[in-house]
């Protein structure tokens, strides 16, 4: 009877022609999860597996006759939380880190600009050119940089012969020389990422500022500048992970004598072989970079949160 | 009394010549618009005056002055854009305290101002509100009165209306119009619709191919356009082929069996005769014999089609009631002489006149 009821109900209502198609994904509910099935197992065996592997051994303890001991304790963390010895080494990861990315920046985003206001040809070759350090291998890279700054060096021979200098400059195992190399290296993601805000801005809008009176060291500073930032933002944080956790750089230009994090966690593992104590810098470095990042980036976003949206 | 002259304004790019010698003169408190289709040279006439392009010759003088060497930022002009050019990090009333600011007005002046520029433009309410968080029309409204605040000499509009959509067009005519009443700047707009440019301009200038076509009042441009593109850019009309040929009763123009006395002074020879389609009539003697081809009702209006000796013809007549013909009817359509302009056979034109119909 009820049923009877119903369907007289329903069938005068042309139902195809009035109610929306049902959302196919309620007959399917798996099916978005089967989709990324393959990309979630490929993040979990390569990342977040050997991630907890290496937060677990961070926790066992190390002795040199023993070997690890399989026990759970923060020891490790407490020894690099009272030892100067790795607050050093982990001031001076970020500090070189912080001025790279300043530098990249400084350097990056009026590359990116005149990069876009160029012409083509020119536009395409000179971005080869600065993406070329990205097309040559870290470690060739690298060892060019030290045959041009060693103290019998292309850079301080010139330098020397000019007699602007009496004695060579110390560029290899000094801060200075990584920060120059890590730069180089990673100045391509700061111009990558600014160009692509770039790419957004309507070019009439600096013509509105020069129409309104400002002059064109005015129309950067106050027009193209903050709406820049997000593409800023998003370099700095790929040029400071990637310079903070940097290694080949820091192991040929710095030396064995100036040990950034990567360095340390490397010589930990394989010299020392001290695992849990290399697993623990790791993580330590991870977490601080998680916890820069994050934090800078809700700083600038809170500034400019205009331009974001 | 003479504001803006362009003398054979010029520029070339590589391989055409996109303002070839345009030469205008505007009086101080007209609103002029340059009208053409796209690639006429409108735009780039406007980015010259603007100084955002380099002319490759000619002068421009502004109240006397050369405005060619001055730099962009330096003439003094508001400019609104075709995609408004707001500062998307500034709210409605930082973008239009931006040139009082580069003009170093004290804070107190600086507020007034752009409180008063709102207002203008019927935005009090929405000082404080970034530009997107505001509609296409509102956006206009700020670049508008971000223009004026700075009272230019003179206001470039670029396409300001082609963002928006037909009714808010409509309206923000009407309103650019009062604007431009209760401000009295110089206005040069630019735009390719011909409906847009009668609406606003005191005269419109019309473009083809880097040229000035014509320079005339809206309503001479219409009635008596000097030449087959603009008879075609401005609304539609009907091109009709004919000879003229001067007598002793003055100079006529035949078309097909018909002939028509001509007014203005267009040399003998081939020629062609424009008129509006709701300027023909249906008449009993000394016009233009047809047959109706089609008739089609368009609630105030019919839309005839008349097969002609000497082609097709549209005619537009309005339903008031009066006895129309029927269509396959055969009928005689003619028009008043001063409702006609003639000119000299244009076989570029007469071809665009064939697509058009």
């Amino acid at each position: 009877m009820s049923m009877a009821a119903s369907s007289e109900t329903d069938a005068p209502v042309p139902a195809t022609a009035a109610a929306p198609p049902p959302p196919r994904r309620h007959r399917w509910p798996l099916v978005p999860y089967l989709l990324s099935a393959p990309g979630l197992a490929l993040f979990a065996v390569l990342l977040l597996v050997p991630l907890t592997m290496t937060f677990l051994l961070s926790l066992n303890s190390f002795s040199f006759y023993g070997g690890i001991q399989d026990v759970w304790q923060w020891g490790n963390y407490a020894d690099i939380i009272a030892d100067d010895y790795f607050h050093e080494v982990f001031l001076r990861t970020f500090r070189i880190a912080a001025l790279v990315t300043v530098l990249c920046a400084v350097f990056g985003a009026p590359e990116a600009y005149i990069l876009r206001r160029m012409k083509s040809p020119w536009r395409g070759l000179c971005l080869l050119v600065v993406l070329g350090p990205l097309l040559i291998s870290v470690v060739s890279r690298t060892l060019g940089w030290a045959l041009l700054f060693g103290s019998t060096g292309l850079v301080n021979q010139g330098l020397m012969a000019l007699g602007i200098i009496a004695t060579p400059i110390e560029f290899m195992y000094t801060e200075t020389g990584v920060v120059i190399a890590l730069t180089h290296v990673l100045v391509p993601f700061m111009v990558l990422s600014v160009w692509a805000s770039l790419q957004r801005l309507d070019p009439q809008v600096e013509n509105a500022a020069l129409s309104l009176g400002a002059g064109p060291l005015t129309v950067m500073r106050r027009v193209v500048l903050p709406q820049i930032i997000p593409g800023i933002l998003s370099g700095s944080i790929i040029v400071f992970a990637l310079a903070a956790s940097a290694f080949a750089t820091p192991a040929i230009i710095g030396g064995r004598r100036l040990k950034v994090a990567a360095t340390l966690a490397y010589d930990e593992f394989l010299n020392t072989l001290n695992w849990p104590l290399g697993a623990t810098v790791a993580v330590l470095l991870l977490v601080a970079n998680v916890v820069i990042i994050v934090g800078c980036n809700r700083l600038v976003e809170r500034r400019y949160k205009q331009v974001f949206e | 009394m003479t504001y803006l002259v362009l003398d054979q304004l010029t520029k070339r790019f590589a391989n055409w010549t996109a303002v070839d010698r345009v030469s205008l003169t505007v009086e101080k408190g007209e609103l002029i618009s340059l009208l053409g289709p796209s690639g006429c040279g409108k735009t780039t006439t406007l980015q010259m005056i603007a100084g955002f392009l380099d002319a490759d010759g000619g002068r421009v003088t502004l109240d006397g002055q050369d405005l060619l060497a001055k730099k962009p930022n330096e003439r003094g002009l508001g400019i609104v854009f075709q995609s408004y050019a707001l500062f998307p990090h500034m709210t409605a009333a930082e973008n239009v305290a931006f040139g009082l600011e580069m003009r170093r007005i004290n804070r107190a002046d600086r507020d007034r101002m752009v409180a008063d520029a709102l207002r203008l433009v019927g935005l009090d309410q929405y000082g404080d509100r970034h530009p997107r968080r505001m509609s296409g029309g509102q956006q206009q409204r700020v670049a508008l009165a971000r223009a004026l605040v700075i009272k230019p000499s003179l206001l470039l509009l670029d396409e300001p209306l082609s963002n928006l959509d037909a009714k808010m067009r409509e309206e923000m005519q009407i309103e650019l119009r009062r604007i431009q009443r209760t401000v009295g700047t110089t206005m040069i707009l630019v735009t390719h619709d011909q409906s847009e440019a009668m609406a606003l301009s005191d005269r419109v200038v019309v473009m083809n191919k880097g040229r000035i076509q014509q320079v005339a009042t809206p309503q001479d441009a219409y009635d008596r356009p000097a030449n087959a593109f603009v008879a075609n850019f401005l609304g539609r009309t009907n091109l009709l082929p004919g000879m003229v040929a001067g007598g002793p009763a003055g100079t006529t123009i035949t078309v097909a069996d018909s002939v028509w006395p001509v007014a203005e002074p267009v040399a003998p020879g081939p020629g062609a005769l424009a008129v509006r389609p709701e300027k023909i009539g249906f008449v009993d003697a000394g016009g233009l014999r047809g047959t109706v081809q089609a008739r089609v009702f368009q609630g105030t209006q019919w839309l005839f089609e008349i097969e002609t000796a000497a082609g097709r013809l549209m005619v537009i007549r309005q339903h008031d009631g009066s006895p129309l013909p029927a269509e396959q009817e055969r009928v005689m359509v003619g028009w008043r002489p001063q409702d006609m302009a003639v000119m000299p056979a244009d076989p570029e034109a007469a071809g665009a006149s064939r697509e058009a119909a």
